[in-house]
């Protein structure tokens, strides 16, 4: 036997070159967006003000002040609460969605779905129409024994309404996947209602109702617009990082509260990894999808409960919308549009507001053909392993940094005087960068989803007929996979044009968007103009809503017709 | 045989971390043959294929492919088309954009490349095919669009991996005498991957017989059916009874409590086992004086359409169940149903001896 010795390795073609290029230049982009920024924080967090390191010292240093220890216990609670709170109802919500067999279905999806479209903060400020000094039912809140909104009541609450939705998708699809053989057996075994639902939905909903769980934890916790507007004097981690950094200039500490924002995040993501590996096992190809039998209570009970959530987040909204046309809250109710006119011209709101359109549209842009190309050269080329591995964990990372952290990061990193980048400070491109690298786990495991279904020989033939990849991509997997572009592109935009967190260290008065607008309303106590702004962009995004699903449907027709 | 081979494997190694794929594989192959790799799953012969294809990197070893070391080269440099089971149509274009992928790369003139996908689709029976997208044809017809594909750049290798294996028994059997007689016809050498036994006789001028990374057999079909050369090669092409026996001095062996005549095979006393096939054990016609005749009885009838399956049971075998195949029309002549009794031969000559 011939055993002639050739090293394993082959030869490159000068087409995988371009893939390696590409790859190379991806691990570059979130090296120096993502992770430079991160470690710079780090970096903060170790050393002093003049830069020397000191080890934990500024970690022992915050430990010994009581106020910020405040801030941590608050942060702590709260947000245990909202999740106690939001778990059980978005469960249920998702239960009566999922397994029973009410009415309007689609219409109770959609309305609990809508505070997505808006800022998280629109329902702090319809809470302060609703309970704060002048709210309608104040007097009724007070009769329950809660002295005043502002606060952990009012943070606790307005948390709870802009968690609900993302709980709520998360439980929806974990009681999605149910087999119905297991409950056609159960029921021939004459199991009783409740011992199904125990050993087996509960069960199968496991992993959702941990993935949920956890993932509100680190919402509320992170969350920098709602204790902002309602907090008062209640102070959080959030608003301290803020506070720290932007009002004191205190960076140290600043990054010391910031490693604290990650440490659930990173927990989160973790968990959420593992869960991830374990739960495709869960349904086989055999399942057969549970229908649930008709029940005239509980689909009674379902349908009053699902109108009543829906009828609280119709208030909510509806509150921001009503108080945004008041001529003089709660004096003169009746309708005007000087809210409007104020704000858009006055304050300069309407700048911002365009300002927002254009980040809005360059991260769903570039951000949607960043992530898509990425995905790409990971799934579908080879050789560069080393490089492989690498842009793989950088894609995952930013699901579990926090927008506060990320927009921390990009201080720290891109404001220091020795950055040759600093110039991007401030600047457009610097908010639509970080916006898209806020969000590009999402984008990423989306176009990831989508090209994992495509045949995996379609490369390897191309490669046989010496047709380079990108021809390949650009005449077969873009038209295939445009759908999924379709999607990546509105999640960018709607988030987009939401997203307070990270946006909130990085603007300049000529970059400043309309979310951060809101913020800066509020503080000069011009309510009216602050809801008017969070009720405009909410409308933006609803219109962006409708017409990526009327591009969806477009698109769906001019390239998928080899579907049907 | 002085004539260079074609494609030629040298010591080709496969490692998966721990996992030994392929144990140095050498092979030559002459232009213009159709051969199979065949053997169960997890033998190593789909990784052989894509090592052809530059789709894995060997561990250790050489290809050459007409002359050319081609060791090294990545797929996109190498002279090959290739099908896959999944077929791997583009699903959004239509069949002759797919039949063309390769040709419009190349630059050549409009005219050119529709003459040219009119000739392909005519070769694989498809004529007029040419605006129907991959949904709507059927798996035996992407199949046929799928090789037309592949041969449209007139590769000098044709590979296809379980080509045939998505589809249901009839297409089977009729593209598999088509894509034989299109291979005969162009005259391109030809690998395919297959577990089928049934497809690799029928197709393949000669079979690799393959087993845990190794190459077991290589010949002619007739070869490796009627003369394994290991008694994996016996046991996984064909049915076969296998039966424990020892070896007697001077030739013939001793098969339960009686002395059958055999080959020679070994020394006086080894243990071994006899391979025989079912049709090497006849029934009929037995003409007085032949040697190896015993009466044995009828136990079970499986009926397989064109013959019978039958299992006898004998004195002369002990508790050794023997399988025969024996015709439907020869079963009613004689009158042979269960429990019947009838003298059976076996042949000496067809005997396979291994340890």
């Amino acid at each position: 036997m011939s055993m002639a010795l050739v090293p394993a390795r082959r030869h490159t073609d000068p087409s995988e070159r371009v893939a390696h290029a590409g790859l190379a230049l991806l691990v570059a982009l979130l090296l120096l967006f993502l992770a430079a920024p991160l470690g710079a924080i780090l970096k903060q967090a170790l050393e002093d003000a003049s830069g020397r390191f000191v080890g934990l010292a500024n970690f022992i240093a915050y430990a010994r002040t009581p106020a910020l220890l405040d801030s941590l216990h608050n942060s702590l609670w709260v947000s245990a609460l909202v999740t106690a709170i939001t778990l059980p109802l978005a469960f249920a919500f998702a239960y009566a969605l999922q397994r029973s067999r009410m009415r309007c279905k689609p219409l109770f999806r959609g309305i609990t779905l809508l505070p997505l479209l808006a800022p998280s903060l629109l329902s702090a400020i319809s809470l302060i129409y609703w309970f704060g000094n002048q709210g309608l039912l104040k007097d009724a809140m007070q009769a329950t024994g809660i002295a005043q909104i502002y606060g952990a009541p009012g943070i606790v609450l307005a948390e709870c309404f802009a968690v609900f939705p993302h709980a709520l998708m998360i439980l929806i699809t974990a009681l999605s996947a149910a087999d119905g053989r297991l409950y056609e057996a159960a029921e021939a075994m004459g199991t009783k209602t409740w011992r199904r639902f125990c050993t087996i939905t509960l069960p199968g909903a496991k992993y959702g109702l941990i993935s949920a769980a956890l993932v509100s934890f680190t919402l509320v916790m992170t969350d920098f617009g709602i204790p902002k507007v309602i907090g008062g004097n209640f102070n959080v981690l959030a608003t301290d990082v803020f506070k720290l950094v932007i009002g004191q200039q205190d960076f140290q500490r600043g990054a010391v509260v910031a490693l604290l924002l990650l440490a659930p995040a990173v927990l989160t993501f973790g968990v959420d990894r593992l869960i991830a590996s374990k739960q495709t096992a869960m349904l086989t190809a055999r399942a057969l999808p549970y229908r649930p039998k008709a029940s005239a209570w509980r689909d009674g009970l379902a349908t009053g409960y699902c109108a009543l959530v829906a009828a609280l987040v119709l208030a909510m909204i509806a509150m921001a919308v009503f108080a945004s046309f008041a001529s003089f809250w709660p004096y003169n109710l009746s309708p005007t549009l000087k809210h409007y006119t104020m704000g858009l011209v006055d304050a300069e709101v309407g700048e911002a507001f365009v300002n927002s359109l254009k980040m809005a549209a360059g991260t769903a842009l570039f951000g949607t053909a960043l992530v898509f190309i990425g995905a790409y050269l990971l799934e579908k080329t080879q050789g560069a392993d080393p490089l492989r591995s690498a842009a793989r964990l950088l894609a995952m990372l930013p699901m579990a940094v926090p927008g506060l952290v990320l927009g921390l990061g990009y201080i720290f990193f891109f404001n220091a005087p020795t950055n040759p980048l600093g110039g991007l400070y401030h600047s457009m491109a610097l908010l639509t960068l970080c916006t898209i690298v806020h969000f590009y786990t999402t984008g990423h495991l989306t176009a990831v989803t989508a090209l994992k279904a495509l045949d995996a020989e379609f490369e390897a033939v191309s490669a046989s007929l010496k047709v380079p990849f990108w021809v390949t991509f650009r005449r077969v997997t873009l038209p295939i996979c445009s759908p999924a572009l379709v999607d990546i592109a509105r999640y960018f935009f709607i988030n987009a044009m939401t997203t307070i967190s990270a946006v909130v260290f990085l603007y300049s008065p000529e970059t400043k968007v309309a979310a951060i607008a809101i913020l800066n309303l509020d503080e000069a106590g011009e309510m009216g103009a602050a809801a008017a702004c969070a009720v405009l962009i909410t409308a933006a995004s609803s219109l962006a809503m409708l017409a990526f699903m009327g591009l969806a449907w477009m698109v769906d027709r001019k390239t998928q017709a080899w579907r049907h | 045989m002085t004539e260079q081979p074609y494609l030629q494997f040298e010591g080709i190694a496969k490692q998966f971390g721990s996992f030994t794929a392929l144990k140095g594989v050498d092979l030559a192959i002459p232009k213009g043959e159709f051969v199979c790799f065949l053997g169960p799953s997890g033998c190593g012969k789909t990784t052989l294929l894509r090592i052809v294809a530059g789709l894995e990197t060997q561990s250790a070893g050489r290809i050459r492919q007409a002359g050319r070391d081609i060791s090294q080269l990545p797929p996109a440099q190498r002279d090959y088309g290739i099908v896959f089971q999944s077929y791997a149509l583009f699903p959004n274009l239509s069949a002759a954009d797919n039949v063309a992928y390769g040709l419009v790369n190349r630059r050549s003139p409009k005219a050119q490349i529709r003459e040219r996908v009119t000739e392909l689709l005519g070769l694989v029976g498809l004529p007029g095919s040419e605006s129907r997208l991959p949904a709507q044809l059927s798996g035996g017809q992407q199949q046929r669009i799928a090789l037309a594909r592949a041969l449209a750049t007139s590769p000098g290798l044709l590979l296809l991996d379980e080509p045939l294996s998505a589809l249901d028994a009839i297409v089977r059997v009729k593209l598999r005498d088509e894509i034989k007689s299109l291979q005969r016809r162009l005259g391109v050498t030809t690998v395919m991957v297959t577990h089928d036994q049934e497809e690799a006789l029928a197709m393949a001028d000669r079979i690799v017989v393959m087993n845990h990374g190794a190459i077991e057999q290589v010949g002619t079909p007739m070869q490796v059916y009627r003369e394994p050369a290991t008694a994996f090669v016996a046991d996984f092409v064909g049915r076969v009874n296998a039966l424990p026996a020892t070896l007697l001095a001077g030739g013939g062996i001793q098969l339960g409590p009686s002395r059958f005549e055999g080959p020679h095979a070994g020394p006086a006393g080894r243990d071994v086992t006899v391979y025989l096939r079912p049709e090497d054990v006849l029934a009929g016609p037995l003409r007085p004086g032949d040697s190896n005749v015993f009466e044995a009885c009828i136990e079970k009838i499986e009926f397989l359409g064109s013959y019978c399956l039958v299992q006898v049971a004998s004195p002369a075998l002990g508790e050794q169940r023997l399988s025969v195949t024996l015709s439907p029309n020869f079963l009613s002549e004689q009158g042979l149903r269960l429990g019947s009794r009838l003298p059976l031969r076996l042949l000496p000559e067809r005997m396979r001896i291994f340890a």
